[in-house]
């Protein structure tokens, strides 16, 4: 049946031509020369004052990635992209070392304000405060954020506070700098510098990204945000986010991402590595709203992320949640690596795509300890002349006893100009595992739905209940400021839904 | 992983591009029959044996796999007709039209060519050659794909059978088409076209048996409007398997295909089927039995190119030892071809810890008013329903045997000719005693 009209509705508030996010900031900046070779990469680890071993990992990288093909198995079409034809690095220029946000180009601030994201610290108060039986503020609320301008990272609030608990949280520049050992010891460990094309161009390139490290038995007493953010024309955004969460921490972490319209396509290649020890669990969630080019597909952002969690320790979680409306091409598969017994793994998306977007993305669960758990919530929506694909792989390898996955992929086409396409990859090698695939939206939990319909709800609205449920969940944790576009689409209905 | 492949020949590759050159002359037919296979050979040679890197075979590296091909199989000789006679057991309690082949040779002596009103049998070597309007007409039309092992078999393509129903013929036996090897491993490509015009009834079996040979084997069933056909494959092979079936059916037709295989080594069941009228239905459905070290790939393609078609696939394995299974099911839904409803099931019953199992159940829609579902499944037998039989007294193995039962059940009681089902059972319990 077709999609209601509320979908529609609702849909369409969305679509490519009511971009919010597409104005220019005039800031001068300063730019690595066009193209990419050595001198590129090293003018990169000059800029960031980078000590000798970093630099031989990005030319090895480089190197690496000199030798290997754009892979081209996804469901996505684009034009060929010129990589000598693209700034690899644009920084905002500004002071040579920067000691309050007051020294920060007003411009920029603007920029994030207009963005809705403050980066003064009591203006992060300004937002919802929730307040305890008291009446006094609960800190949970305040989000530390970390904002990133096209190549550099020109703010991080909330530093004196987290430092406090132990916490480390800063741009990936200053931690190669400040903790050498940490990066040393985990970047390139769960996404190799040689795992893909785009992930060895973004070990080769990368700029700026965060740092995160929570220590042992600390329960990081704030959110975790990193806002990304594409200003200059014609360059290339990498960033390289790195979280570990030590045994028995925990963590919660927002990434949010915005680009000006512009007629070219800009190419943002990321890489995110996860690494959760023993009991340790990290939840990473990302509204991705990336400039998907205008109603004809001109223009947009081409996103190649990599982004990779290792459960390392037993009982350890990552959790992934996305909302993805932007780009024009998304090429992304949040995955988990269940290493650790008993370790679990989640990953909950709702992919919209409109206009000319095209949108390949899944995750991969792959099952290596014992008794791990994985579940997978994947809902596509495609409208206008968009491709909306999902691309699954789970796997148990011959050691994972009792591994267990449940996955539930749904997609919905409004207009019959789109298309919806499911790959999931089912691999069992061990008799014990139990994988169950459904499409079917009847098969989320027959007894809470038993229980809604027992209540007097159609079948429909129990399984919307229960699926946004889940979603609401993790989505009701964001800040308010990603909150927008996750609030309209979590009361999408899934009437209509095909497998 | 993003290395480029060099282009080297494998010993089989070699192997098959010396035994193409060798009999190109001598293959059957001329004109546009002689430059078809010649462009598919090229494409085939091209590209090489299909391999992990190529997304359909991906599970079933052939390039590893075969290790080398085995010489073109010669003319049966007397003692491969004689063991013929006793080929193709599986269906011998249904009471069929027997057409024989041995090593992929029509064998008219041992066939039942008795005369039925609206059928018409023939040879697909003697049709290629004298350049038959009907092979001319379908033969590489059906259903176009730039499957390798497709074209890998129109390019070498011998003998097969060469079946047409006229409209409105209600067949009154169904058709067994038994492909049995001679003494000689040897490799074999059969060719088949079947078409069975408006508002026609047939039922087609197709069993094969060999030992060591690599047979590659295509059929090509047009089904036209209102037309009815079911149709049966049972594979029991200890050499290597590739089938290809190219179907398409035409308006509010019905159609259902089974198949079976068990205890065969290396087998690769590829279907590609175009709803091409509106209102029609279809079922594929099969059962695997697989142990030791046997591999059987399942690859489907089904295309919804109309309107108002339902199909329904449901598969279900049973993998013991270090067997793999291989599931991968690819439902496409055309634009416009609104109101299509399918539905694909896979399941994949695991009793070995070192047997695997690989499931990729596709969906690629392009319309907004459809029902497609799918689901896969993996795991163990329910513990809890074992004990509960052995609580009953029922021994170990038998209990996982009435389970196996009951799990294949589900799928073969689906089959609607009594004496198929039946005899689809026999063979899968016979399977099941073998185990112990």
């Amino acid at each position: 049946m077709p999609a209601v009209q509320e979908t529609v509705d609702r849909v369409r508030q969305i679509d490519v031509d009511q971009y919010k996010y597409g104005f220019v900031t005039d800031v001068e900046s300063e730019k690595a020369p066009i193209g990419l070779s050595e001198d590129t990469v090293r003018y990169i680890s000059a800029k960031k004052n980078e000590p000798e071993w970093m630099l031989e990992w990005r030319l090895g990288a480089y190197r690496r990635w000199l030798t290997m093909r754009e892979p081209d198995w996804a469901r996505v079409n684009y034009p060929k992209i010129d990589y000598q034809n693209a700034y690899y690095y644009s920084a905002p220029k500004k002071k040579p070392e920067l000691s309050s946000l007051d020294e920060v180009d007003p411009q920029i601030l603007e920029t994030y304000k207009k963005l809705g994201i403050p980066l003064r610290e009591q203006e992060m108060l300004a937002g919802v405060v929730r307040r305890d039986e008291d009446g006094n503020e609960l800190a949970e609320r305040r989000v530390a954020v970390d904002a990133v301008f096209d190549s550099v990272s020109v703010a991080t609030t909330f530093k004196a506070e987290l430092k406090r608990a132990g916490v480390i949280f800063m741009p990936m520049s200053e931690a190669i700098k400040e903790h050498p050992d940490l990066v040393k010891k985990y970047l390139g460990s769960v996404v190799p510098t040689s795992d893909n094309f785009f992930a060895t161009l973004n070990s080769a390139v990368f700029s700026d990204g965060s740092f995160v490290y929570v220590p042992p038995g600390v329960r990081c007493p704030m959110e975790l945000s990193t806002y990304f953010r594409i200003n200059e024309a014609n360059t290339g955004q990498f960033e390289r986010t790195l979280i570990i969460a030590d045994k028995g921490a925990y963590v919660s972490y927002l990434e949010g991402c915005t680009a000006p319209m512009r007629d070219e396509n800009q190419l943002h290649a990321a890489v995110v590595e996860l690494v959760a020890h023993d009991d340790a669990e990290i939840k990473y969630s990302t509204v991705q709203n990336w400039y998907p080019g205008d109603a004809d597909g001109k223009g947009g952002i081409f996103n190649f992320v990599t982004k990779r969690g290792d459960c390392r320790g037993a009982r350890s979680k990552i959790s992934w949640t996305q909302v993805e409306t932007g780009s024009a091409i998304t090429w992304k598969y949040p995955s988990c690596i269940l290493r650790g017994d008993g370790s679990r793994g989640e990953f909950y998306s709702i992919a919209i795509s409109n206009g000319r977007q095209q949108v390949d993305s899944g995750t991969k669960m792959i099952h290596l300890g014992k008794n791990t758990t994985s579940r997978i919530i994947s809902k596509g929506i495609s409208a206008g002349k968009s491709n909306n694909t999902y691309r699954g792989l789970v796997a148990a390898h011959r050691k994972a006893t009792n591994a267990r996955n449940f996955t539930n992929c749904d997609s919905l086409l409004i207009g019959d100009h789109c298309g919806a396409h499911t790959v999931p990859y089912i691999e069992a090698k061990n008799s014990s595992a139990v994988f169950e695939h459904e499409a079917s939206t009847s098969k989320i939990s027959e007894d809470m739905l038993f229980y809604c319909r027992q209540r007097g709800m159609s079948a429909e609205e129990a399984t919307a209940l229960v699926v946004n449920g889940f979603v609401k969940d993790v989505l009701q944790q964001l800040p308010m400021e990603f909150a927008v576009e996750a609030q309209k689409l979590i009361s999408i209905s899934l009437e209509g839904s095909v497998g | 992983m993003n290395a480029e492949v060099r282009a080297i020949k494998t010993p089989a590759e070699q192997a098959l591009h010396n035994a193409y050159e060798g009999a190109r002359a001598a293959l059957p037919g001329k004109g546009e029959l002689a430059a078809m296979r010649e462009e598919a050979f090229k494409r085939f040679d091209a590209k090489g044996l299909p391999h992990r890197r190529v997304e359909e075979w991906k599970y079933t590296d052939l390039r590893a796999l075969m290790r080398d091909a085995l010489p073109l199989a010669a003319p049966p000789d007397a003692a491969g007709k004689s063991k013929a006679k006793d080929a193709g057991k599986v269906f011998a309690s249904v009471d069929c039209r027997r057409l024989v082949f041995v090593d992929g040779a029509f064998v008219a002596e041992l066939s039942d060519l008795t005369a039925e009103l609206g059928l018409t049998i023939g040879s697909m070597a003697v049709a290629l050659a004298k350049g038959d309007a009907l092979v001319a007409a379908h033969v590489g039309k059906v259903f176009e794909t730039e499957d390798a092992a497709v074209a890998l078999n129109t390019a070498l393509m011998g003998d097969g059978a060469v079946i047409h129903v006229s409209a409105a013929t209600v067949l009154a036996r169904p058709i067994h088409l038994v492909f049995a090897s001679g003494e000689t491993p040897s490799s074999g490509f059969i060719r088949s076209l079947i078409v069975v015009e408006k508002g026609a009834r047939a039922i087609i079996a197709e069993s094969h048996e060999s030992s060591a040979s690599q047979v590659n084997c295509a059929l090509e069933l047009v089904i036209g409007d209102n037309a009815q056909v079911d149709y049966f494959k049972a594979t029991q092979t200890r050499g290597l398997h590739v089938a290809s079936l190219l179907l398409t059916v035409g308006a509010k037709a019905q159609f259902n295909t089974f198949a079976l295989n068990s205890d065969a080594s290396l087998v690769r069941n590829q279907s590609f089927v175009r709803f091409a009228g509106e209102g029609s239905t279809g079922g594929l459905r099969g059962v695997n039995l697989l142990r030791g070290k046997d591999h059987v790939d399942t690859t489907m393609q089904i295309e919804h190119a109309a309107g108002h078609c339902a199909s329904r696939e449901q598969f279900k394995s049973v993998l013991d030892d270090q067997s793999h299974n291989v599931f991968q099911g690819k439902i496409v839904v055309k634009p416009h071809a609104q109101k299509t409803d399918t539905k694909m099931m896979t399941r994949a019953l695991l009793l070995s810890d070192e047997a695997e199992a690989d499931n990729k159940p596709e969906l690629e829609i392009f319309a907004d008013d459809v029902v497609c579902g799918h689901g896969a499944t993996a795991g163990a037998l329910d513990p809890g329903l074992k004990f509960y039989l052995m609580s009953r007294g029922i021994d170990d193995k038998q209990a996982e045997a009435l389970l196996i039962q009951a799990f294949i059940g589900e799928t073969v009681e689906e089959i609607a000719h009594e004496g198929f089902r039946e005899a689809i059972m026999t063979a899968a319990l016979s399977w099941l005693e073998a185990r112990g």
